[in-house]
């Protein structure tokens, strides 16, 4: 639900971009969204056509790139994609982990005109 | 034509919640963020602390619901200064709601700020409200695999309270296995085992938060 509210935030963060950048019109927006923020990017998408409407950014395209979530083992400093309910490593079993990507959230680029 | 943002989507959440902790530090405010499922004793553990540190700090709170005012009547009635925030459908509190409640609190009256967020294990974890530190907590009845099924949460808590430990014997919860693999998904976090209703383990809890209260402080 609090995908509104993070759509909120990328709209006005792509238009002052866009202002900023002296565009008239924003034609793509490239967002990456790691894993664990649970942000899910299809409730975005919608939100954003709906919110974006009478903006510069009417029909930009949204592109999500998604980043799995990662943790390297602090025992062998193995690292690896923890799956399932049960997050240990696959080399040496240890549950001492430390998450190194998977909570992203912004914006990489706009395309304007 | 390209343009490179790369900005955090929240950041303008974040410069407010930085306002407020600049705030907060110039009152000498410790503010805890307590975010959990609806029902799993937010309120209770308030009233509890208040009670553990009479005499030894001031509390307020500002209470998040999306509607009544409930449970911060709950707590006026128990002589805690408490603000309420109804969201009105919002599923968390953000940096400018919690902003507009400092703005009516008086704050040279408070030690330790609680703020109670909305009741739910997904949506808060993302909003920097400018608080101290982050704390989960999880009742016996709602099951010990959740850590794994909501990470971001409880992989950001700097505490984790297990509440409803009355309740052990009744309910299919293994308290030993449940330490193991939260401490899987996050090492630093402080543990404490309570129940709002026996007052076990309230003692530990209430302990730390003078030291944390201290150590803000100290500026350390």
């Amino acid at each position: 639900m609090h995908e509104m509210a993070v759509t909120m935030s990328l709209l006005d963060l792509v238009l002052k971009e866009a202002t900023r950048a002296g565009a008239s019109r924003v034609v793509a927006v490239n967002v990456v969204l790691g894993e664990m923020t649970g942000i899910v990017d299809h409730c975005v998408q919608t939100n954003f056509e709906l919110m974006s409407r009478n903006t510069p950014a009417e029909g930009a395209v949204l592109s999500f790139r998604n980043v799995p979530k990662q943790a390297r083992c602090r025992k062998c400093a193995h690292v690896f994609q923890p799956t399932g309910i049960c997050w240990t490593c696959p080399k040496c079993q240890s549950a001492e982990l430390e998450i190194i990507a998977g909570n992203e959230l912004y914006v990489e680029s706009i395309e304007v005109e | 034509m390209e343009v490179k943002v790369l900005k955090d989507i929240l950041s303008a959440n974040n410069q407010i919640a930085e306002q407020n902790r600049r705030l907060l530090a110039s009152k000498k405010i410790m503010a805890v963020n307590l975010m959990s499922s609806p029902g799993a004793g937010k309120t209770t553990l308030i009233l509890r602390t208040v009670e553990a540190l009479q005499g030894r700090a001031r509390i307020g709170v500002i209470e998040g619901d999306v509607s009544s005012s409930i449970d911060a009547e709950k707590l006026s009635q128990a002589g805690v200064t408490a603000i309420q925030i109804n969201t009105g459908g919002g599923c968390h509190l953000d940096a400018s709601m919690v902003n507009s409640a400092l703005a009516n609190l008086l704050l040279d009256d408070i030690d330790i700020l609680f703020i109670e967020n909305v009741g739910n294990l997904i949506c808060p974890s993302g909003f920097d409200l400018g608080e101290h530190l982050k704390v989960v907590i999880l009742s016996t009845p709602e099951g010990d695999d959740k850590p794994h099924k909501y990470p971001m949460l409880f992989a950001n808590a700097d505490a984790l309270v297990i509440n409803k430990t009355d309740l052990l014997a009744h309910v299919n919860f293994d308290l030993d296995g449940f330490k193991s693999t939260f401490k899987g998904v996050n090492q630093r976090a402080a543990l404490f085992a309570v129940s709002g209703v026996s007052g076990e383990g309230i003692r530990e809890w209430a302990a730390w938060i003078m030291e944390k209260l201290a150590s803000v402080r100290s500026g350390k």
